[in-house]
């Protein structure tokens, strides 16, 4: 599958069907910083993803002072 | 992962309330939150006028578009730091997402008023770049408010906002803001605007979803400035937590929020107008004035001519907010 990580601005390619919260550990994104999102659909972390998916990690993070 | 309502398909799951719920079911919890906050802390009624800060990012255009699904009078300010692309298309955002909605959006263009951008501000003063920043922003929306005869500002600060920068005063023990730290930060000075914060209840994870699922086009890229801000290390070490003890940042803001009175013992300095611009301040000149008029001075030594740049403080007070 396709993952389009966007606040590192890069894609990665990962082989094979695994949970949200499996492939999160693998890329080593803290699950509580990111939406997972698939298509227009947010994405649980026990939902599993595959081959065919292409899924952006949307960062939520905001920082700066106002 | 179930919707704990419906019981169809989850899309957001909430950890610190052991809960998941779908698009619709969400969407409804997060109303409900953001009810809560504004009718708990008396922030404003149907009936007021509500000037609400829109960067352009998830947090305000979430805050803009709840506020007017549930029936509240939201005006939009987009105040425009001059920060490259990244103003110009936060700028864009925040206009694509008014005109999609029929709402009202002011525009505050501080390269155009002031003739120097936040960047600039920050190097004339040796401020770091946000503070120079949120000092231009919270200015701004004073004045406009007071221009404009709105009662009240509302900003999209949340829950992970405001345990992040209790963490800083709390590790530095600046009990002077632990005592300023509050959802409502009401008016009561002339020329004070009341300041709340809706969000206070609602995780910035929370917001995005929001965001996400009302189809809200925002700017997802983060400031360039904003690299390397304390702020964004206290989030760091705040998720950190979070993920190994969902509740950790509710429990640390709402907690502190419980004991707030602690530090209301430190007495605020009176407030008075500044001489230049009328704004409040503890000072004969307020803060942003005197950080304006370095920068000039400095724009017109870089040019080497005393008329290189017009008189900046309070200049223009009427003109530039459409």
């Amino acid at each position: 599958m396709r993952v389009v990580i966007r606040h590192q601005k890069r894609e990665v390619e990962v082989a094979g069907r695994r949970r949200v919260r499996d492939l999160l550990a693998e890329l080593g994104v803290n699950p509580e910083t990111v939406l997972v999102i698939r298509g227009t659909q947010l994405l649980t972390h026990d939902v599993q993803v595959g081959e065919d998916d292409t899924i952006e990690l949307r960062p939520v993070v905001s920082g700066g002072e106002a | 992962m179930r919707c704990r309502k419906c019981g169809g398909a989850a899309s957001v799951e909430i950890r610190r309330h052991h809960t998941a719920f779908c698009n619709e079911h969400f969407t409804e919890f997060f109303d409900r939150q953001v009810e809560r906050a504004i009718e708990g802390e008396r922030m404003f009624t149907r009936d007021d006028r509500v000037l609400v800060v829109v960067s352009g990012g998830k947090d305000s255009l979430a805050l803009w578009d709840v506020l007017r699904r549930l029936g509240y009078q939201a005006t939009g300010l987009h105040i425009n730091l001059g920060i490259g692309e990244y103003s110009q298309e936060s700028q864009r955002k925040a206009e694509a997402y008014a005109a999609g909605q029929g709402a009202e959006l002011l525009i505050a263009d501080i390269p155009g008023e002031f003739g120097m951008n936040v960047e600039e501000f920050a190097r004339a003063t040796g401020r770091v770049s946000c503070s120079a920043c949120g000092l231009s922003k919270r200015y701004l929306f004073n004045r406009v408010a007071l221009d404009l005869g709105f009662p009240v500002v509302a900003t999209g600060h949340n829950l992970d906002d405001e345990a992040a920068v209790l963490l800083g005063n709390l590790l530095h023990w600046q009990t002077e803001y632990l005592a300023r730290q509050a959802p409502v930060l009401s008016g009561g000075e002339p020329h004070l605007v009341k300041k709340v914060k809706p969000f206070y209840r609602t995780a910035e994870r929370e917001t995005a979803a929001y965001a996400v699922i009302r189809g809200i086009d925002y700017i997802v890229e983060e400031c360039p400035n904003s690299v390397g801000a304390k702020s964004l290390l206290y989030k760091e070490a705040l998720n950190l937590l979070e993920q190994a003890a969902p509740g950790t940042k509710q429990s640390l803001y709402w907690g502190f929020l419980e004991h707030a009175q602690r530090f209301r013992a430190v007495d605020d300095p009176a407030l008075r107008a500044c001489v230049h611009c009328g704004q409040p301040t503890t000072s004969e000149v307020c803060a942003f004035c005197r950080m304006t008029e370095r920068a000039a001075e400095r724009m017109r030594i870089r040019k080497g001519s005393p008329e290189a740049s017009a008189p900046l403080a309070g200049a223009g007070r009427q003109g530039q907010t459409r």
